[in-house]
């Protein structure tokens, strides 16, 4: 023991200072790594639903339900049903899991005090805020493809499976489920309106996570609902609120999903690029996240 | 090479007055103990210090600004606060490879080789260690990195004593050399007194007393004094009186030991001591 405290602070002392060579995506990668490892339920959730999702179509499928719309009549839009509303379900799922890690991700490092270590980091609060938003922007919108088209991929060689032993046309059942068409349309939509289009949502509530004491989800709520009902009260309009409904309802700039065509959603795209909508909601969403970033900066533990 | 200077560092909240002009300077290499009351602005010191809070006046950290350089100042930085602070959730091996991501001077092995000497487990979540744990996991990481300077803010908090003396054990031993500087304030006073090279007592915002070691140690004294000697001592004009085991100890600034062993045996009084002498004084002074 001895001689081993003995011998270390001489090889501390000798020890050349590495240069910082590491390059500026390196603690971003592993900042990203830390919010997933943190907040388990941006893949537990979606996993759980698909899951969920899956034993339903199979019950469906084991009672004869699903098939029956083959076997009345292959248009049928029962069908495709169960696809596309495993699709909207994780969409559903990913849009709540995005809002409360949001509202949760600069709150709860001040709650638990572990702010103290992540400042103790060579990690600057711009990087931080940076990983952090790259959750709802990135990784989630691409998790939930991922997820979705898997989930979807299982349901179609489920059904072809089911469709062969029951004796049906396994063609008319995969001309009806145009799996890749979809894909690339859902692929879209998430990054037009779940990314780009509902960033704004996300901005602020890093805004309000990184500003508020306590309550988040109060604060990211009552607000605008005040705001609303103050301009109903005051100017007899509803200005804010129609605002806010057309941003979620995903607005007319993006792409709804899914009716359009393919030929459709390529003029989409440039009317969606060119749209002010968008680039207001972004400048908006920059705005919020440069807040958060100042916030973090002077907020300590709570 | 000084690690740390600060000329009229001050810091409100509101009416409050956490630091009142503070001037300091710590010189590469030592070990400096920041002792004060609760509210004396020890914390706010140390927050300014890493970059954790806006201050007004000037502060210089191994030739940065902390505030606007926080980041940059952390390759250089290590910061223990107390034992709350590592995230609950994460896993000892987690935080390993955390750390080794973002931190370009972090050695993964000489952090391993650390934890080998415990009983942490690598799998472990840190809200299932006890609070030793993780003291040991938080000095693991902090002694792996190739830091010049070492921030402790009560990093023994709710310890028992053994925790505590091979946290200073290790400290000393396996990470201090003469390049490295360490800044810790404690409650603790005497479990860190052999520990330190220089020290500083901060009252209300204001530092009230700064002193190398050997500099306390030559021009302080402390004296256990008889009934019937105490008129005589006391006419050296003691700074602090106590009373103990039916005695009175009288404490001295710069008066000869020889002149003062007439009394009775001379040493030099323990930093807590001294601590409360020249608080009592200032609080009497603040009184007047």
């Amino acid at each position: 023991m001895n001689t081993q405290s003995k011998a270390l602070p001489e090889s501390f002392g000798r020890q050349e200072v590495t240069p910082a060579v590491m390059s500026s995506t390196r603690p971003l990668y592993w900042s990203v790594r830390r919010e997933l490892w943190e907040y388990r339920s941006i893949v537990l959730a979606p996993l759980i639903v698909s899951a969920i999702a899956l034993f339903a179509f199979m019950i469906s499928s084991f009672l004869g339900i699903w098939e029956r719309a083959l076997r009345l009549d292959p248009e049928s839009p029962k069908l495709v049903e169960p696809f596309n509303f495993v699709a909207l379900l994780l969409m559903g799922t990913m849009f709540i899991v995005s809002i409360f890690y949001c509202l949760d991700s600069l709150h709860g490092e001040r709650r638990d005090r572990s702010i103290l270590f992540w400042k103790s980091l060579p990690v600057s609060d711009a990087m931080t805020v940076i990983s952090k938003a790259a959750i709802p922007l990135v990784v989630l919108p691409l998790l939930t493809f991922a997820i979705t088209a898997i989930t979807q991929s299982i349901m179609l060689l489920w059904g072809t499976v089911v469709v062969s032993i029951g004796g049906h046309s396994v063609a008319s059942l995969w001309d009806h489920v145009p799996l890749f068409h979809t894909w690339v349309m859902l692929l879209y939509h998430l990054v037009a309106v779940h990314s780009l289009w509902y960033a704004p949502f996300y901005g602020w509530s890093f805004f309000i996570s990184a500003w508020a004491r306590r309550a988040p989800f109060l604060w990211a709520v009552l607000p605008p609902l005040a705001i609303g009902f103050f301009e109903r009260i005051a100017f007899h309009t509803s200005h804010f609120a129609s605002m806010l409904s057309h941003r979620f309802a995903g607005g007319h700039e993006s792409a709804p999903f899914p009716a359009s065509g393919m030929a459709l959603m390529h003029l989409n795209v440039g009317r969606f690029l060119i749209s002010p909508g968008l680039w207001i909601g972004l400048a908006i969403t920059a705005a919020f996240l440069g807040a958060a970033v100042q916030l973090r900066r002077y907020r300590g533990p709570i | 090479m000084t690690c740390i200077e600060a000329r009229g560092l001050r810091k409100a909240f509101g009416t409050t007055v956490a630091l009142d002009g503070i001037n300091l300077r710590v010189e590469e290499g030592r070990i400096l103990g920041l002792i004060g009351p609760n509210g004396a602005g020890k914390t706010t010191a140390l927050n300014a210090i890493l970059g954790l809070t806006a201050y007004q006046g000037e502060l210089n950290v191994l030739g940065r600004d902390p505030w606007s350089q926080r980041d940059a100042l952390m390759r250089d930085v290590c910061f223990i606060a107390d034992v709350a602070v590592l995230p609950r959730w994460m896993r000892v091996s987690q935080a390993l490879d955390y750390v080794a991501g973002v931190h370009p001077r972090f050695d993964r092995a000489k952090a391993e080789s650390f934890l080998a000497k415990t009983t942490i487990g690598r799998s472990s979540k840190i809200r299932t260690l006890s609070k030793g744990m993780v003291t040991q996991l938080h000095l693991a990481l902090v002694m792996a990195i190739d830091a010049k300077l070492l921030v402790l803010d009560e990093p023994t908090l709710g310890l028992d004593i053994l925790f505590r003396k091979q946290f200073y054990d290790s400290l000393l031993n396996d990470y201090f050399d003469r390049s490295r500087t360490i800044l810790v304030t404690t409650h603790q006073v005497e479990e860190i007194q052999n520990v330190l090279t220089d020290i500083m007592f901060i009252n209300r915002g204001r530092i009230v007393f700064d002193s190398s070691m050997e500099q306390l140690e030559s021009r302080y004294s402390e004296v256990m004094v008889h009934p019937e000697q105490l008129a005589a001592a006391r006419a050296l004009k003691p700074i602090y009186e106590r009373q103990g085991f039916g005695r009175s100890i009288l404490l001295f600034d710069q008066v000869d030991r020889q002149q003062l062993g007439e009394f009775g045996e001379v040493r030099t009084p323990s930093i807590a001591d001294l601590f409360v002498a020249i608080m009592s004084n200032q609080s009497q002074g603040a009184a007047v």
